[in-house]
């Protein structure tokens, strides 16, 4: 037991250096939720004089929105260079060990958590600089990165199950505009409540990401609210355990060792 | 706990087929004695890679059965890899982690931790002459040195037996010499056993105790080199006239002693020895008798490639130049 520990902890320490080692993949996804929620910030601000807005920051309102995005982009491009390593035979190396799937698994996972939650701290304390306080305090920081862990995890079994059933990373690359047009389908700019098109408050509705961002937001905006916290967790794990039973069936395929 | 069991690997009627491709491998029998290197040569794509993945449990046999040093590859997968260290076909490292990353986390891998596996890192990194470059990323390696480093790490767990895949391929010269060094080293001094495909004659020749020659997943030829090449036992005679306008008149003289055969350039007439044929006194004294003069004349001893050539009726890819190390990579 001690020594799978290890060893997934190893294996998430390398997929932390390959991606400190590889600059692109650490400011983009830095960068660009953070463009957008510039963006977003600046012209949609007068969403907030609508009657029955949550808040009068739209900044605050908004922040939700890299945290997904963060971990959208975490989850690419660990699963692409997941990928890399399945076309350059580094995981039938890793197979040829005696390591268990299951600690592949966590080990990819893990290093993969790690990132986003480095990814996370950042948004945070940009957000902190223009003004972003969390109405849940102190211990609002920890649980939002409890929950983006989450988050992530729940993007990153789907992103792996698709990098190990396809080997491809153009499908992992794929993924991107997938989960991107669900985000946007989702509770991003406006809250449910606040939706006038009917068909749109429906997908939003039903759209797990209106959930996750939702879990975020009100951390950020509201006091302690349980239910969408609550909500979020639930949707955030439910996804995970669906994506790491997929991933988990497709390592055995992949590695198919006797 | 492994249990001690002998280093040999056996395969009886291995087969392997794919989903929309060929039978890769056909039916393969073969036995590797404990200690021994044993050199599977074959052109691309005839079985080679795909013997190692099923033999290494990497892939699952259609049909057959195999041990790997007394364990079935089917049903002891486990065991198997842990009693066998692997470098296969395309050097798979990291190129944005170091030499001694690479070592640190396949250490791990096998469950060695702490001080042992610091201290085995540095041992292999200074066995394969990577020490100085230990701490460099991998994409600023050449290939020979990321080979030695895959040869490493293949080694960290001391393994009984060893399987390399193609380990040369696009090797330099010097590259290549210093790897059969290590290779030979570790079966003679430390009694590994070791499989190592190759599509490089000389490699067989040099290294292995026994060849199997493999083509289209059927192995054709199984010996040492030399009962291989006992078999074929006909040498060939090279000549090249001075005058070349007397090239079919030295072939008319040199087809008296044997069939004629290519693959020695365009200026060269070629005759591959009928069997106790070979004196060459005697084709001088014919070729003088005829008046012809030659500015180079050679007798080439048979090699693995006559008798790869002897049993598929061609040659194996790249040794028609009779250059196998200049052979095409890949």
């Amino acid at each position: 037991m001690e020594i799978a520990v290890l060893q997934a902890a190893t294996l998430g320490r390398r997929a932390v250096i390959r991606t400190a080692r590889q600059p692109a993949n650490v400011v983009f996804p830095l960068i660009f939720p953070m463009l957008l929620f510039a963006v977003n910030s600046g012209g949609l601000k007068s969403e907030t004089r609508l009657p029955g807005f949550p808040t009068d920051s739209f900044v605050a309102f908004a922040i939700a929105v890299p945290f997904i995005q963060g971990a959208l982009l975490a989850t690419v491009n660990a699963n692409v260079e997941f990928v890399r390593d399945i076309q350059t035979g580094f995981l039938n190396r890793l197979a040829l060990t005696p390591v268990r799937g299951i600690v592949l698994l966590v080990g990819q996972l893990g290093g993969l958590l790690t990132i986003a939650l480095i990814q996370a701290v950042f948004y945070l304390v940009v957000g902190y600089a223009f003004g972003v306080r969390l109405a849940t305090g102190s211990a609002g920081w920890l649980m939002l990165l409890l929950l983006e862990a989450a988050i992530a995890l729940a993007f990153a079994s789907f992103g792996t199950w698709a990098a190990l059933r396809t080997g491809s990373t153009e499908a992992v690359q794929g993924l991107f505009p997938v989960f991107f047009v669900f985000l946007f389908l989702s509770s991003m700019n406006i809250p449910r409540n606040l939706i006038e098109t009917d068909w749109f408050r429906w997908v939003a509705t039903v759209n797990p990401v209106s959930y996750l961002i939702e879990g975020v937001r009100s951390l950020v905006i509201y006091d302690w609210h349980w239910e969408p916290i609550l909500l979020a967790f639930a949707v955030a794990i439910g996804i995970s355990l669906a994506g790491f039973t997929l991933a988990t069936h497709a390592l055995i395929q992949r590695m198919a060792r006797s | 706990m492994v249990t001690p069991r002998e280093n040999s690997i056996e395969a009886h009627g291995l087969v392997r087929d794919f989903k929309r491709g060929p039978r890769a491998v056909d039916g393969i029998d073969l036995r590797v004695d404990p200690g021994d290197i044993y050199g599977f040569l074959g052109p691309n794509g005839a079985g080679k890679s795909t013997t190692v993945h099923m033999l290494t449990t990497l892939l699952p046999p259609t049909a057959g059965t195999a041990t790997v040093g007394g364990y079935d590859v089917v049903h002891e997968g486990p065991q198997v890899r842990k009693t066998i260290g692997a470098a296969l076909q395309e050097a798979a490292l990291d190129p944005y982690l170091t030499g001694r990353e690479h070592l640190r986390l396949q250490a791990t891998m096998h469950g060695i931790t702490g001080e042992e596996r610091t201290e085995r890192s540095a041992e292999l990194l200074h066995r394969v002459g990577l020490t100085e470059a230990a701490d460099r990323k991998i994409r600023t390696y050449s290939g020979g040195m990321k080979r030695r480093l895959d040869l490493a790490l293949a080694l960290v767990h001391r393994p009984r037996i060893l399987f390399l895949d193609e380990p040369t391929t696009g090797l330099d010269i010097q590259s290549r010499t210093a790897l059969w060094e290590e290779v030979g080293r570790l079966a003679k001094e430390d009694g590994v056993t070791v499989f190592l495909t190759t599509q490089y004659l000389e490699e067989a020749d040099v290294l292995a105790d026994r060849v199997g020659i493999i083509d289209h997943g059927h192995i054709v030829a199984e010996g040492t080199p030399d009962q291989l090449k006992a078999e074929i036992s006909r040498s060939t005679i090279e000549a090249v006239p001075a005058d070349l306008l007397q090239k079919g008149a030295v072939a008319a003289v040199l087809e008296r002693f044997g069939t004629p055969t290519t693959g020695f350039g365009p200026q060269a007439v070629a005759v591959q020895l009928a069997a106790n044929d070979g004196d060459v006194a005697q084709i001088v004294r014919a070729l003088d008798a005829e008046n012809l003069r030659i500015s180079h004349l050679q007798i080439h001893e048979p090699t693995l490639d006559d008798v790869f050539l002897a049993k598929t009726g061609r040659h194996l890819e790249g040794s028609g130049d009779r250059e196998p190390e200049e052979a095409a990579a890949g």
